[in-house]
């Protein structure tokens, strides 16, 4: 089935499968940041928006993306350079692999929550897992990166 | 390893309910995010998006989701958030992550009645109805108790009530898969208590409930039988999670702290 999207602001037509996830779309697409993590819908790492709203792209079927955004890192690559400074600042960046899911979702926070505790940050953030660093190095860059405390 | 041969978006729920019922391979498709954790054949999946079920409304009586609306929505509705203390949004807002819960629908939650749904657990502690296609309108409680059916859940009705209510459940971690939901709810002495994950689907504990209407007051002795009831009145399983001794006693603190949480409600 043929399918209308605008991926990254730019108008394309794909022919899908009914089958196919949205992941698997847009890597074809060359969009190799969309990350397959865990395939069980629980990792994030595959996050890329659809209408501006964070989702999962492993667990979305590519059809339901028709005459919509898709926004991966690719298409906000000034705003997530200037928070990739903010994670390489506080060591919270190790191999790399979840990094693209996971500022897709901080960039996607900053957009939804105005002023968020800590406790709102680690609520929206929950779901993105990160194997090589914990989380406090990252809560930490996302704060500074928000401006909401140190 | 799903396969899923084509996709029908029929323009009425009349179209959708013919093609599901062509075939018996043909199903509805929700959020979609179970789907690529099993396996299955769907020669025909039929997609509500052109329905108009992408909603949640607040009417005079009532708060209406829309079977197309997301858990998502379901945790930042406004109207959700003033009533029964907000127990839909806390119910929901520990499901993996926000972006599941932005994939995930109302009506698939329900329809689908998984044992570990929080959703299902804490709306039936409240007085909610669903409306289906084929089956018509029913209380969650009625429905929960069919046969499963071939059928459209469009939407699922909370009755807009005083009720105060609260949630508790236990969870390994943050965003794992619950062991055991607890919802409690009370309107006046109409008091109501819901458990899920027990690992099966969520049930009420009707004598539980039925030992707190006092006409006035509810002690800790009071809270403390009621909860010993309804972990006794209740069947519990194993599974990977817990075992059903496990589940039973811990269903006896959760109902505790729950139905306490309500009775401080002013």
């Amino acid at each position: 089935m043929q399918i209308k999207v605008i991926i990254n602001n730019r108008p394309v037509t794909l022919d899908v499968k009914p089958d196919d996830f949205l992941v698997d779309t847009l890597r074809k697409q060359g969009l190799y940041s969309v990350r397959r993590g865990c395939d069980t819908a629980c990792c994030g790492l595959c996050t890329v928006w659809l209408d501006g709203r964070p989702t999962l792209s492993c667990s979305t079927l590519s059809f339901r993306a028709h005459g919509k955004t898709v926004t991966t890192i690719e298409g906000v690559r000034t705003e997530a350079e200037e928070f990739a400074r903010f994670m390489a600042a506080e060591g919270a960046d190790q191999c790399g692999y979840c990094s693209p899911g996971f500022i897709m979702t901080v960039l996607a926070m900053k957009n939804e929550l105005s002023n968020p505790t800590d406790a709102d940050i680690n609520h929206y953030l929950t779901g993105n897992l990160c194997r090589c660093t914990g989380y406090q190095g990252q809560l930490r860059a996302v704060k500074k990166y928000l401006g909401v405390g140190s | 390893m799903f396969i899923l041969n084509n996709v029908a978006q029929p323009d009425t729920l009349h179209d959708a309910y013919r093609i599901l019922t062509e075939k018996k391979s043909n199903t509805v498709l929700g959020g979609c995010a179970y789907l690529r954790m099993g396996s299955q054949i769907i020669h025909t999946g039929v997609d509500l998006s052109k329905l108009g079920l992408h909603y949640i409304k607040e009417a005079d009586d009532c708060i209406e989701m829309g079977a197309m609306a997301t858990l998502r929505d379901v945790e930042t509705n406004p109207a959700l958030f003033k009533y029964f203390n907000g127990v839909l949004p806390k119910a929901v807002g520990s499901i993996i992550g926000v972006q599941f819960r932005n994939v995930v629908t109302v009506g698939a939650s329900v329809f689908s009645r998984y044992g570990f749904s929080d959703f299902i657990t804490a709306l039936m502690a409240l007085d909610t109805e669903v409306e289906l296609y084929h089956g018509g309108r029913m209380t969650l409680p009625r429905f929960m108790d069919r046969r499963r059916a071939k059928d459209i859940l469009t939407k699922v009705i909370v009755h807009k009530t005083n009720r105060q209510a609260a949630y508790q459940a236990l969870r390994n971690s943050k965003s794992d898969y619950p062991i055991l939901t607890v919802a409690v709810s009370r309107l006046e002495d109409d008091w109501k208590i819901a458990v899920g994950a027990r690992p099966t689907r969520a049930r009420l504990a009707v004598q539980a409930a039925k030992r707190l209407v006092t006409g006035g007051t509810v002690t800790s002795d009071v809270i403390g039988q009621a909860a010993q009831i309804a972990a006794e009145e209740l069947p519990f399983g194993t599974n990977m999670r817990g075992s059903a001794e496990y589940r039973r006693a811990m269903c006896h603190v959760l109902v505790k702290r729950a139905i306490a949480e309500v009775a401080a409600c002013k």
